[in-house]
């Protein structure tokens, strides 16, 4: 349905701002906060835990609801991941994100959103992260996959779901 | 106190922002994925509105509280970048960063989320007290 189109994209634009906002009033934005917040063993600033903690509630809220409905509101069907296959990429990849993540102290939502600020650092990031995912797409061996056009759809899915 | 006040308010705003996805499009709010299919071309209008948004966020912060949220950088150039393609390599193979894994993935109770998560605050504790160790 058309009109679904339109509230899709809307209902889109509200979750981006929405997340925008929550970030830069949360403190996530700020690496020098959020490696604070990893640096258990020296000076720890564990506000941070606040922020997931918050946003995983309000989100199983969402995944409770969701359970409830036969299809999203705004779409014939759900497209959240199925994929229940605990493997080396899963591991070797999270991994590998958290060790830039704990380099630097952004990860992609935050250094993202954070590209409004016009810093030199922060946009040098994004361009390296971009091409970091570029990378992993067009390494078919070591990225082992498809990450599937069609079948792909969400942010947690590998495309392995044989 | 304000430190921690503020962290749980935008804490439940990100939160939101998942259930709306969720309810709405059915979608996961997960950052490295909407971003790894937009340069992939792939749902390029609902990802290329969803990083308008997330980039207005600060903005309109900014709107609201009259400030711009702090951005406190320290990691050199050559760090930025070898951080900027771990954290996109490694997001895109493991499927999914703090955003897919940690909000949403944890929300909905994925095993795999939980191991991802695991793993990747393990990592990156690891790799900010390694550092430590250099300074």
């Amino acid at each position: 349905m058309r009109r679904d189109v339109v509230w899709r994209l809307v209902a889109t634009l509200a979750s981006g701002i929405l997340f925008g906002v929550g970030l830069s009033l949360s403190g996530m934005l700020d690496p020098a906060r959020v490696r604070g917040f990893l640096d258990i063993a020296g000076d720890w600033n564990p506000s941070l835990a606040f922020v997931l903690g918050g946003a995983v509630a309000v989100s199983a809220l969402g995944a409770l609801t969701v359970r409830r409905m036969r299809r999203p509101l705004f779409d014939d069907s759900f497209h959240l991941p199925e994929n229940r296959v605990i493997d080396g990429r899963l591991v070797i990849g999270s991994a590998t994100f958290g060790v830039g993540w704990g380099l630097v102290g952004l990860c992609p939502g935050p250094a993202l959103a954070s590209l409004s600020l016009g810093l030199p650092a922060t946009a040098l990031f994004v361009v390296a992260m971009l091409a970091g995912m570029v990378l992993h797409d067009r390494l078919p061996r070591i990225g082992a996959g498809r990450q599937g056009a069609g079948s792909g759809s969400n942010g947690l899915e590998t495309g392995r779901s044989s | 106190m304000n430190e921690y006040w503020s962290a749980l308010a935008g804490g439940l705003l990100i939160g939101l922002s998942a259930a709306v996805l969720m309810v709405a499009n059915g979608r996961v709010a997960g950052i490295s994925g909407i971003t790894g299919r937009l340069l992939q071309g792939t749902q390029a209008a609902t990802g290329t509105v969803f990083i308008l948004g997330l980039v207005a966020g600060p903005v309109i912060y900014r709107f609201f509280s009259g400030a711009w949220p702090a951005v406190t950088v320290s990691a050199s150039w050559p760090l930025l970048v070898i951080g900027g393609l771990l954290v996109g390599f490694g997001s895109r193979m493991g499927s999914g960063c703090t955003s897919g894994h940690g909000v949403v993935g944890l929300a909905r109770l994925s095993r795999r989320s939980m191991v991802a998560v695991a793993t990747f605050m393990f990592t990156a504790i690891v790799t900010v007290f390694v550092q430590g160790l250099f300074q």
